[in-house]
């Protein structure tokens, strides 16, 4: 071989092999963040951890059971708002649509789903925290509910678009009319794919902290829709950055139910879409 | 792509078009509340941050000096850390997203393909705070350890390496920016890859070009809107990000040349001393932060969504 082509055949065999280094580092990343997690959160996480009340600094052991059910509440609130309103305003831009009102709504969806959630925290601080002249898991919910609205509209939208338009033209074609159409045929064609993104909205706004940082702040004791509550991410955030021992401990196992969670959601929301979306996509 | 149903409908009357009209005010009404949620951002960015706009002027975005015991609130730090953290996460996470988007789009078999996806997919759900847990205990008492004392041996001569690696600092920052970003940029170009024509492929490799050839000259460039939408998409995470960089910055309010000293940034300021900020300047300024930050991320995101609708379309068009 001439050595111009031994050289091209060296460069093309170095440089695809670098890609698959590359590949074997991204992914290796994911199994080193969870494995490490595993091992120091394992050896953290005890039946304690999910019923008792955090302790004072320099008490050992104490568990976060208010962080959870305050988690519990702020998530589940925030998915009370945002879900609905999201869905909507998805059915709206995937089958009323009216081109230009449309378009806005979609770039500023986009929009917001892209405003940093610390920025939503401040938001949400002016809007609720300020005139409640209180901390409350309520105005936590308030900003949850801002970032996911944004994400199931579009997510909605997307896989309404994807339900092949001669189902609606039967649908209509037999007589129903359009917003019976919309509930009986439409949805449930895409539900399973509007179910996986509501599940991912709610895994992702359910490891949000930032945005709780200054609206339900967070509590040493159980809190309440219109008191101070405690999240579990905050509390990994304050552990964390502590200076005692027991508390990174805490923090540990606090990571680990996290990610076992937001883990268990992403698997979840895979396997619902593989059962197959229930209409052939043409 | 829903062709609009509504215009074929319209014609035909049916008793219950009442219950249309309903169904679209209903749905007509959500719909505005998102614009309304994105004017309301933007009024109490604008509102909240007036104190220390009208106070501070202009001076506040290039003064360096972070003072709230004199109310001196000068944001160049922030930026500067902002900026620089992100620029070098980028350094490191575009080439190895690219390499790794390439392998997937080019040369794995396409069940080992979407699996890997999924899993690098999966680093994106990954919340924030984890990954400053993770960072805060391993990536700084490594930093302190070793790798400072490392660079400061081998490219200490440089000004980025130079002084004491406390541990935290721009440097681990960036480095746990970079793993948050590359899910997005692997995602994103390896979508853009997957877009290009088959026949362009085929077409330079008759030509007697190489595989790697015929991806970096003709696939790449092929793809270079989407795979750059896919940066500046990684760009605006890393300019937002709060938790893990607030963990492992250190939150000094200094501009330092080095990477290895400790700094702070945009989000990683607000966080820390928001709720602390007494004064109505003080938590003004902070505001007036977030107002910049807003800024900033949606600019660049704008930019991104932009380039990669320019490459699917070009993409779907011709294959």
């Amino acid at each position: 071989m001439k050595p111009r082509l031994v050289w091209r055949k060296t460069v093309n065999a170095v440089m695809l092999s670098l890609t698959a280094v590359c590949t074997v580092i991204t992914v290796a990343a994911l199994f080193v963040i969870l494995g490490y997690l595993l091992y120091n959160g394992s050896k953290s996480l005890d039946w304690n951890f999910f019923v008792k009340l955090p302790l004072s600094p320099g008490e050992l052991g104490g568990g976060m059971a208010n962080a959870i059910v305050g988690s519990v509440q702020i998530v589940g609130l925030a998915a009370l708002i945002g879900l609905p309103v999201g869905f909507l305003a998805g059915v709206y831009l995937s089958e009323f649509e009216d081109k230009a009102f449309a378009s806005v709504v979609r770039y500023v969806a986009d929009l917001l789903n892209g405003v940093p959630s610390i920025v939503v925290g401040i938001v949400a601080w002016a809007l609720v925290v300020v005139p409640m002249r209180q901390f409350t898991a309520l105005a936590g919910a308030i900003a949850l509910a801002v970032m996911l609205i944004p994400i199931v509209t579009r997510q909605t939208e997307q896989f309404l678009r994807e339900v092949p338009n001669s189902l609606r033209e039967g649908a209509l074609a037999l007589g129903a009319s359009k917003w019976r159409m919309i509930a009986t045929v439409a949805v449930p064609a895409g539900s399973k794919g509007i179910v996986t993104g509501m599940i991912l909205g709610v895994a992702r706004i359910a490891g949000e902290s930032a945005p709780l940082l200054f609206t339900s702040l967070g509590n040493q004791f159980w809190g309440g829709l219109t008191q101070p509550t405690a999240a579990l991410p905050v509390m990994i955030y304050q552990r964390a950055m502590s200076p005692y021992d027991d508390w990174h401990r805490q923090a540990w196992a606090a990571g680990l139910v996290l990610i076992a969670l937001v883990l268990i959601a992403n698997v979840a929301a895979r396997l619902v879409l593989a059962r197959g979306v229930s209409v052939p996509r043409g | 792509m829903a062709t609009p149903v509504a215009a074929q409908v319209t014609a035909v009357r049916s008793p219950s078009q009442t219950g249309d009209i309903i169904a679209r005010l209903v749905t007509l009404v959500f719909a505005g509340c998102i614009l309304l949620l994105a004017g309301l951002v933007v009024l109490e960015l604008w509102q909240g941050s007036a104190p220390a706009r009208s106070h501070l002027g202009w001076n506040f975005l290039v003064s360096s000096d972070w003072n709230p015991v004199t109310d001196q609130y000068g944001a160049l730090p922030f930026l500067y850390g902002t900026v620089v953290t992100a620029f070098v996460a980028l350094l490191i996470s575009v080439p190895l997203g690219l390499g790794a988007a390439i392998f997937l789009s080019e040369l794995a078999p396409a069940g080992i393909s979407s699996g890997l996806t999924f899993l690098v997919e999966l680093l994106a759900a990954v919340p924030s705070v984890i990954y400053g847990l993770m960072a805060l205990f391993t990536i700084v008492p490594l930093m302190r350890e070793y790798v400072g004392p490392f660079l400061n041996a081998t490219l200490g001569f440089l000004p980025f390496f130079q002084g004491r690696s406390y541990g935290v600092g721009y440097l681990p920052a960036a480095l746990v920016l970079s793993i948050m970003t590359f899910p997005f940029i692997i995602s994103v170009s390896r979508e853009a890859l997957l877009a290009v024509p088959r026949e362009q492929r085929e077409a330079s490799l008759a030509l007697g070009a190489t595989q790697w050839e015929t991806t970096w000259k003709v696939v790449v460039p092929y793809a270079k809107l989407g795979i750059l939408g896919s940066v500046f998409l990684g760009l605006a995470r890393a300019l937002g990000e709060t938790m893990a960089v607030t963990m492992v910055i250190g939150n000094a309010a200094d501009i330092h040349v080095s990477l290895l000293a400790p700094g702070a940034t945009i989000a990683a300021v607000i966080a820390n001393e928001f709720t602390e900020a007494s004064g109505k300047i003080y938590s003004a300024a902070l505001i007036e932060l977030g107002l910049v930050l807003f800024c900033l991320t949606i600019v660049i995101n704008g930019f991104a969504r932009l380039m990669i609708v320019a490459t699917t379309r070009k993409g779907s068009k011709r294959s």
